[in-house]
């Protein structure tokens, strides 16, 4: 089941709900295209719904929104990157495992 | 000790959904335990055209997709985590997880699968992400216009080329051999496109970049010869090593590789313990192979069952 506590995240809006966020933000960046992004959709979700009012999980679709992606480097997918108080904390590349992404999040918490 | 399942499958791939399926349709009380990303390898294949009911083939994720929600509609219990050790000694095996849990168990099969295989040179780690790539259909749309490398001569390198050559300007393969594992039909369309290169009898020995990720290899000829060719990625596809960290080495009989050994029937050197699929030692690593050896673990495991059952 998809969660409702994902938020899907533009190239104009990033700003306002990542970086100003008062919460921890993980961004998802994905594309339809990719595999073991979607594969990863399920766990992310699960995600959203365990860490729900301590981190905010978002989503971004790289072919709709390019701009953030160059900005970060990104050049393969899925990348997760964590962000607090608008700075990277650390990001991950990679389909990995749900207990890797506990711990990249808890490095925020 | 009481099990908490009859069967618990590590691992969701083919082999792992394929017993986790039979397993269902079965009425086992079975729980199919993966750690991310279901599908493992499978998800990064663009398109498999070698899976038979397809006739105009099916990408990785949809076909992982399609296998999954047919366990769904046989009610498999599935869950999200990882396991980090396995005791398999023993009327019941003993999973551990990763939170801290204990999982029991009448019989397990091990479908945990393998994983690309690093080429071990300078600069691959660091370059990770921002130019060395092991999976093209995540990563190829990146190298739009772009002049980049594959390693490696077998079907994953060789289709993964011929998919790459939709958005680069130019492919090269490099291959440590003078000619190619992979299958005549891949062959044939390598050597048809002319978007590919091929680079024979030569090994990649270190990766070159700076700041915004990977500029050139430096490459080594059998004949001694060194070159660079300048590129912003390269795909390696050399092969595959087993997920095995997780599991008891010493209760199991494993190949040179680490690769889990089997009888004809899917049964490990430990009774009640099964492996199938990629992680099994085997001379071809196939989707159908694996979706076969799941089929066939599961029924080992309801035979092995039935006859603890008449026992007790």
């Amino acid at each position: 089941m998809a969660s409702d506590k994902v938020l899907h995240v533009n190239d104009s809006d990033f700003d306002t709900t990542v970086v100003g966020n008062a919460l921890p933000c993980l961004v998802d960046f994905w594309a339809p295209w990719c595999g073991p992004c979607k594969a990863i959709g399920p766990v992310i979700d699960e995600l959203a719904d365990e860490f729900d009012g301590q981190i905010q999980i978002t989503k971004m679709n790289v072919d709709d929104n390019p701009a953030t992606p160059g900005k970060f480097g990104i050049r393969a997918i899925p990348t997760l990157i964590l962000f607090k108080d608008g700075d990277v904390v650390d990001k991950i590349t990679g389909a990995v495992g749900k207990t890797q992404l506990i711990d990249l999040i808890n490095k925020a918490l | 000790m009481d099990a908490d399942y009859q069967l618990i499958i590590v691992g969701g791939g083919p082999a792992g959904l394929s017993a986790g399926l039979y397993a269902a349709r079965a009425r086992l009380k079975a729980l199919l335990i993966e750690k991310g990303a279901a599908g493992g390898q499978v998800l990064t294949t663009d398109r498999v055209d070698n899976y038979p009911g397809f006739p105009d083939g099916i990408s990785g994720f949809e076909l992982i997709d399609t296998m999954t929600a047919h366990v769904d509609r046989f009610g498999l219990e599935k869950r999200f985590a990882e396991v980090v050790r396995l005791d398999l000694q023993g009327q019941v095996k003993t999973l551990f997880l990763d939170n801290g849990e204990q999982l029991r168990a009448q019989t397990v099969i091990l479908a945990t699968g393998a994983r690309p295989r690093n080429l071990d040179i300078p600069g691959e780690k660091e370059f990770a992400g921002r130019g060395v790539s092991y999976c093209a259909t995540c990563d190829g749309p990146f190298y739009r216009d772009q002049e980049i490398a594959v390693v490696g001569g077998g079907n994953t390198a060789i289709q993964e080329a011929i998919h790459l050559t939709r958005f680069a300007a130019r492919v090269t393969v490099i291959h440590r051999r003078d000619e190619l594992r992979a299958t005549k039909v891949l062959q044939e369309k390598a050597f048809a496109n002319d978007r590919i290169d091929f680079i024979w009898d030569t090994r990649v020995q270190a990766i070159e970049g700076d700041e915004d990720g990977v500029t050139g290899l430096h490459l080594l000829g059998k004949d001694g010869t060194g070159s660079t060719l300048p590129v912003t990625g390269i795909f390696i596809l050399i092969g595959v090593i087993p997920n095995n960290e997780m599991l008891p080495l010493d209760q199991l009989e494993s190949d040179e590789a680490g690769f889990i050994l089997t009888d004809t029937e899917m049964a490990t050197a430990t009774s009640g313990v099964y492996a199938a699929g990629d992680i099994r030692s085997k001379r071809f690593r196939q989707i159908i192979n694996a979706a076969g050896e799941g089929a066939n673990a599961e029924l080992s495991a309801e035979q092995y069952l039935a006859g603890q059952a008449e026992h007790t």
